[in-house]
């Protein structure tokens, strides 16, 4: 057992932490949140020039890490600072599916997307597929060396930006079968593709996508046609590491402010952490933020294992953890009082970031529905 | 016991339901249904019509022009008007400043600001908190001085709600620093166009503009504008809490949220089902319905008990904590139910935009009622100061 990290993620953490203490300060963090992009280029630019795009993937695919303890590291000190940059959808979910599936010919986009030049989009879920990974019925029909999708893709995080969306569409099987379902790799002005943009409560942007007759060379499809399910749930699941760990630092932060909160604000004529009903309530929260800290150790280390076991371990993570966020989310707003109901202060950045990542890809219902099946089997 | 209600009470309901069919129109309650932010015209025409009727004020005794209701006919009308969907009735001058002069205002006083809180010519806010004095409102530091005629008041308040739309501020304010601090306070009347006044908003965490900061600098106010005596402010502002708190328990709005609920987890599929039908989502919607029913009762042994002239004590405060609870989870099952469609900010809920809805019907507000009903555990008292006053009155000053 050895719970330190290694030198380089360690020398990885502190360099990014100290990046984002200098550079990712609440102003900039509330230009983003103001502005029409949604985030900060510099900033983006930065971030690779810093090699932390690299961090997300594999030697194998022009990185250096990609596995679950260097996303974690990376997703953790990201949720600190606040940060809403889409590093989730551009790197994790764009071009790790790209990496896994693509041919020689489109790895050049790979490389893009590390020194941070390229955006991407994951065009997945759709308006009734709730959080049900092989619910597709955007429909791709093949005609000579064409193929036309059509459908609506819902709440595509990061679409405006990207200058591809990976878009999931059924080639064969009911509409719920992982059997199926393959990825194309669309160009955003595509003809027939148009998006719907709107900001969202955590920062940053989504689009409703909708696809009407989008017809694209066959060469647009990534991988084996209807097989791309097993690397979608893969890439999913990295993500959903990447959510656990951005909620813990979160929660890190949400739960500093509070404590410092607790010992400078006066009532009665005394710090309010003084008072022992808020004392036991900050325990508690601390006690589970070291839950928390457990869950994505626990995640992070299964990446790599076997679907099965993979999965067990993320909705083990992703439920706790959107218990324990909902408690730290809510009780550090309690613990504040008014304070911490306003725009300006800023745990109420860090609270919607907490509540708003159980909406990705499974809430605590959802995962504690799976881990009961896969407890079960 | 006997859970029913009377004749006349039935009566009552189905005349309220048939003037809220006919006045309510389907634009206002779909809009308040949805959770839109409403404009300060959308309140003043909902009390104009309750006025018509001689229904704006539940609790006033009829001599001041008020319905003289029983606590249940005024329960009956709070649970009719949320299940119709109205918009609430703004209670800052109606239900805490009017019970403050009816019982201590001067006879001038009364006739003079009574009439104008009906018609609506006169919109209150309250000027309560401060920002170094929130739970403990009696550390209030707004000064108000004595000179000839007027009094000069400097100063700053906080969460002073809808005090954009305000004509009027009632305010606490120090008259006296060299006594026990609630011994040196009164209760002042401010129009909010004297010189001196600056309104600043606050935005909540959804993007709303609900409360603001009221700034006073050398604000002269005529020595007529005090309620009662001089620094007898503390018990016309603790009388004042205990008209804040009818309706604390909020089962209405509960009920109605519920209603919303279970209609968006029906609309919604999970796994090929109805969400609602799942046994994970459909357990924490029934363990709160479990809840309110247990709650709407306690309330009305309580409004029971009121009518019958017994004043509520620690019951009250078990309301605000239980009733806090349940809308607040109620608030998050609906933001449960909306699945991704959470996430987008919801400029519905700011006044006045007109954005074409994102996700499906009734998701669009949910998230942004959920960060905004976090305030319900913490104003009027926190759920932990009305868990001080429970602890207090049962363990005997221990707490």
């Amino acid at each position: 057992m050895n719970f330190e990290l290694t030198d380089e993620r360690q020398m990885m953490q502190d360099s990014l932490r100290r990046f984002l203490s200098d550079r990712y300060t609440t102003q900039v963090r509330t230009e983003n949140l103001d502005s029409d992009a949604g985030f900060n280029a510099d900033i983006w630019a930065q971030l690779a020039e810093l090699g932390i795009l690299g961090a997300l993937f594999p030697e194998a695919q022009g990185g250096y890490g990609g596995s679950g303890f260097d996303i974690a590291v990376v997703f953790e000190e990201l949720g600190r600072a606040g940060v809403v940059e889409p590093l989730l959808d551009s790197a994790i979910l764009g071009g790790g599916l790209i990496a896994a599936l693509g041919s020689s010919d489109h790895q050049s986009l790979v490389e893009q997307v590390i020194d941070g030049t390229l955006h991407l989009g994951f065009a997945h879920g759709e308006p009734a597929s709730r959080y049900d990974l092989a619910h597709v019925e955007t429909t791709a029909t093949q005609s000579g060396d064409e193929i036309t999708l059509t459908g609506r893709k819902a709440m595509v995080v990061n679409a405006e930006a990207a200058g591809f969306l990976i878009i999931s569409a059924r080639e064969t099987g009911a509409v719920t079968d992982e059997q199926g379902i393959s990825l194309f790799l669309v160009p955003v002005d595509t003809s027939g593709l148009s998006l719907r943009g709107y900001p969202l409560m955590a920062g940053g942007r989504a689009a409703e996508v909708e696809l009407d007759a989008v017809t694209l060379p066959i060469s647009t499809r990534l991988g084996i046609a209807g097989q791309a399910y097993p690397v979608i749930a893969d890439r999913v699941a990295a993500a959903s590491v990447a959510l656990a760990a951005e909620t813990l630092g979160a929660m890190e932060t949400a739960t500093g402010l509070t404590c410092d909160y607790l010992q400078t604000r006066q009532q009665f004529g005394r710090p309010i952490g003084s008072f022992q009903a808020l004392q036991h309530r900050m325990a508690d929260l601390l006690i589970e933020l070291e839950q928390a800290r457990s869950a994505v150790i626990n995640v992070a280390g299964h990446l790599s294992a076997a679907p099965r076991k993979r999965d067990l371990h993320i909705s083990a993570a992703r439920n706790l953890i959107a218990r324990v966020g909902r408690l730290v989310a809510e009780d550090a707003i309690q613990l504040h009082g008014g304070i911490a109901m306003t725009q300006e202060y800023e745990l109420a950045h860090f609270a919607k970031r907490i509540v708003m990542a159980e909406h990705r890809f499974g809430d605590a219902d959802y995962h504690l529905e799976q881990f009961i099946d896969l407890s079960a089997a | 016991m006997d859970l029913s209600y009377s004749a006349e009470e039935e009566a009552f309901r189905a005349e309220l339901r048939l003037f809220l069919a006919e006045k309510l129109t389907p634009e206002m309650a779909e809009a308040v249904r949805l959770g839109h932010g409403l404009c300060k015209e959308d309140y003043e025409r909902w009390h104009a019509s309750l006025n018509q009727r001689g229904w704006l004020a539940p609790n006033w005794p009829r001599e001041f022009g008020g319905c003289e209701w029983s606590p249940v006919q005024r329960h009956i009308f709070e649970e009719e008007c949320c299940r119709a969907h109205a918009p609430r009735i703004v209670p800052f001058g109606l239900s805490m400043l009017a019970p403050v002069l009816q019982k201590f205002g001067s006879k001038q006083q009364q006739d003079h600001y009574l009439p104008r809180i009906l018609s609506g010519e006169d919109w209150w806010c309250q000027g309560y908190s401060e920002p170094g004095a929130g739970s403990d409102l009696a550390s209030l530091q707004t000064r108000a001085v004595r000179d000839g005629d007027s009094y000069v008041v400097n100063g700053q308040k906080t969460w002073t709600t809808l005090g954009q739309y305000a004509n009027w501020i009632f305010c606490l304010v120090r008259t006296d620093t060299t006594v026990k601090q609630q011994a040196g306070i009164s209760f002042l009347l401010i129009d909010m166009d004297t010189p001196g006044i600056e309104v600043r908003p606050i935005i909540l965490l959804d993007g709303t503009h609900e409360v603001n900061e009221v700034w006073f600098t050398d604000v002269r106010v005529p020595v007529e504008n005090l309620v009662g005596e001089e620094n007898k402010g503390w018990t016309y502002a603790k009388y004042l809490l205990t008209h804040e708190r009818t309706n604390i328990a909020g089962v209405g709005f509960s009920q109605a949220g519920l209603a919303a609920v279970k209609r968006l987890a029906r609309s919604q599929q999970h796994r090929g089902r109805p969400l609602i039908e799942n046994p994970h989502f459909a357990a924490r919607v029934a363990r709160v319905e479990i809840d309110l029913m247990a709650m709407s009762t306690t309330n009305l042994r309580i409004i029971s008990a009121a009518a019958k002239g017994q004043a509520p004590g620690v019951e009250s405060s078990m309301l605000k904590v239980k009733g806090t609870q349940i809308r607040q989870e109620i608030n998050d099952l609906a933001r449960r139910a909306a699945g991704v469609y959470a996430m987008p900010i919801a400029s519905e809920a700011v006044e006045g935009s007109n954005a074409a809805p994102i996700g499906p019907d009734g998701t669009a507000t949910v998230t942004a009622q959920y960060f905004n009903n976090r305030k319900l555990s913490i104003f009027g008292g926190s759920n932990e100061i009305q868990r001080n006053i429970i602890a207090k009155v049962k363990l005997g000053g221990r707490a």
